[in-house]
């Protein structure tokens, strides 16, 4: 294992006091239990927001706190859901008075946890609303599954569900926003090389030099199928085909185009996989009129890249324009 | 009976089973889920040890609620939550006692396993834990009821556990991480089924041989 870290156990620590070293502008750090908050919070008569996930995804949660998007995240261990404790302290930290909106990636460890925490709070008398982000594509939807896997939809959705609270929408609207963007938001990603957990210290799977993963989740979790690289164009198709042909978007739709790095592929290939994805939109008839370029939600140092479309109409594209003054995101002020 | 004291054996070897195979169950959750299982619940019973001498003094009842809170806020991922629900709901249903008789083990572990299928709302066969401790109550249950010793009632709900785990190898995963490899889950030995054997296991061991 090759990493700039010092011990393996201290990564999610000492990750903590860089970004509370880094930022106190924006945002304060909280240990033992671990969560981010905006340096605001909480603000009055504002539904507050919380997310959080295990760590390693970064800049997904914790760079996503600040004004007009996250209030709150929780990061776990690497890979690892975050606890109760941390998102009971984390709602209680910005509850200003209007409720909390908990989203929740669909992973098992996450619901659970994020349900405990939601009854401890609703417990205390604060008000929690939860949203389930799922809409990787690569996993099918079933009765016999956890149900498709949270991945770049979420980001999406915490910046547009972010601007709805700063602008005053109330708890039951930002979370029936949040589920609309849900409801319209799909993704697929692939991988060119593994990743490797630092407490494990050997890549969570094996790829060999010449293969990649279709459909492979955020925390390297196998997709579903295992193939010999190809060139971007077709990489790009087989991504954007079951994503397009999912939801399904239609000739005439508005999108954000989300291309994101698994972490370990560079801006240039990002805009390769951009252009290749604009021509099949074109194609298609699907207008991109928002895009989003870069690592967003990653999976350490995993080569690769996944592809979001979202179906926006004019309120979704008006909240993502909004001000946002994040670590990670920034613009409009 | 099994006394206080041996209640605390039991958690403390837990916890050093738990470190002894961190490595194996942290392998068993690579191909199949996402390689954390064996580190998290090695960091949560650790974090079980420090926090033991504290409640030493107190019932069965409220150790075993002090070992589940500690698991929920240490353990995370979906372990967490299960493992804590399972300590906890195992503290609320023998509540106050100061030694257990094998029908309080009885209700205890079912209790437990309540706990469990209500939190992660998997059911028999979906590859999981339930998948270990639901056999492993019922014989506990069984050889109990037909007045089978302690010491032969907890063999028979360690192996139940085993061959429960064992089972869930050829099983397509239903709930979980694993749930997504679909038909590429089958051939793979569930990793919570495993630390929930090893939990049977260690209670065969550390109160089998005293009584």
């Amino acid at each position: 294992m090759k990493k700039l870290i010092n011990k393996p156990e201290d990564v999610v620590k000492e990750e903590l006091e860089g970004i509370a070293k880094a930022h106190p502008d924006i945002v304060k750090v909280f240990f033992n239990p671990n969560y981010i908050v905006r340096a605001d919070a909480p603000v009055q008569g504002k539904v507050g927001i919380v997310s959080g996930g295990g760590s390693g995804h970064e800049p997904m949660h914790g760079g996503f706190v600040g004004m007009g998007m996250l209030d709150a995240a929780c990061p776990g261990e690497v890979f690892t859901s975050p606890t109760p404790d941390q998102m009971l302290e984390a709602t209680k930290a910005v509850n200003g008075g209007a409720g909390v909106l908990h989203i929740v990636k669909n992973y098992t460890g996450d619901i659970m946890n994020f349900e405990m925490a939601a009854e401890m709070a609703q417990a205390e008398g604060i008000e929690v609303e939860s949203v389930v982000i799922d809409d990787d594509v690569a996993v099918q939807d079933s009765l016999y599954t956890a149900g498709r896997r949270g991945v770049g939809t979420t980001v999406l959705a915490e910046k547009i569900c972010g601007a709805a609270a700063e602008k005053g929408y109330d708890l039951k609207k930002v979370a029936d926003l949040c589920r609309r963007v849900n409801a319209n938001g799909r993704s697929m990603g692939m991988a060119l090389t593994s990743c490797t957990v630092p407490m494990k210290g050997e890549p969570t799977f094996e790829l060999a030099e010449d293969e990649m993963e279709i459909g492979i989740g955020i925390h390297g979790e196998p997709g579903r199928e295992r193939m010999k690289i190809k060139p971007a164009s077709e990489v790009v198709k087989l991504l954007a085909e079951p994503v397009i042909e999912d939801l399904p978007f239609k000739a005439g739709d508005e999108v954000l185009a989300f291309v994101n790095s698994m972490g370990g592929t560079p801006l240039i290939e990002l805009y390769i996989v951009y252009n290749e994805l604009a021509k099949i939109c074109e194609a298609r008839g699907l207008k991109i009129v928002r895009n989003l370029i870069g690592p967003y939600i990653t999976s350490l140092e995993m080569a690769g890249v996944s592809i979001t479309l979202l179906k926006m109409d004019d309120e979704m594209k008006e909240l993502w324009d909004a001000p946002v003054k994040t670590p990670g995101l920034r613009w409009g002020v | 009976m099994i006394s206080k004291d041996a209640v605390l054996a039991w958690i403390r070897t837990l916890a050093d089973v738990y470190h002894e195979n961190r490595q194996y169950l942290t392998e068993l959750d690579s191909p199949i889920g996402d390689a954390d299982h064996g580190i998290n619940m090695d960091r949560g019973f650790q974090k079980v040890l420090e926090k033991l001498p504290g409640v030493e003094d107190k019932d069965i009842g409220s150790i075993l609620k002090t070992v589940g809170m500690t698991l929920v806020s240490t353990v995370g991922g979906a372990g967490g939550p299960l493992y804590g629900t399972f300590f906890m709901r195992a503290g609320m249903a023998i509540d106050a006692k100061e030694e257990l008789s094998a029908e309080d083990l009885v209700t205890m572990f079912q209790a437990a396993l309540d706990g469990v299928i209500q939190r992660g709302k998997a059911e028999l066969n979906d590859k999981t834990m339930v998948d270990a401790i639901t056999p492993a109550v019922e014989a506990l249950r069984e050889a109990v009821s037909s007045g089978a010793s302690l010491s032969e009632a907890l063999s028979k709900a360690a192996a139940a556990a085993e061959e429960g785990m064992k089972a869930t190898i050829p099983m397509l995963a239903k709930k979980g991480r694993a749930s997504y490899l679909g038909e590429r889950s089958i051939g793979h030995q569930d990793p919570g089924a495993t630390s929930s054997y090893l939990l049977f296991k260690t209670a065969y061991e550390t109160w089998g041989q005293a009584n």
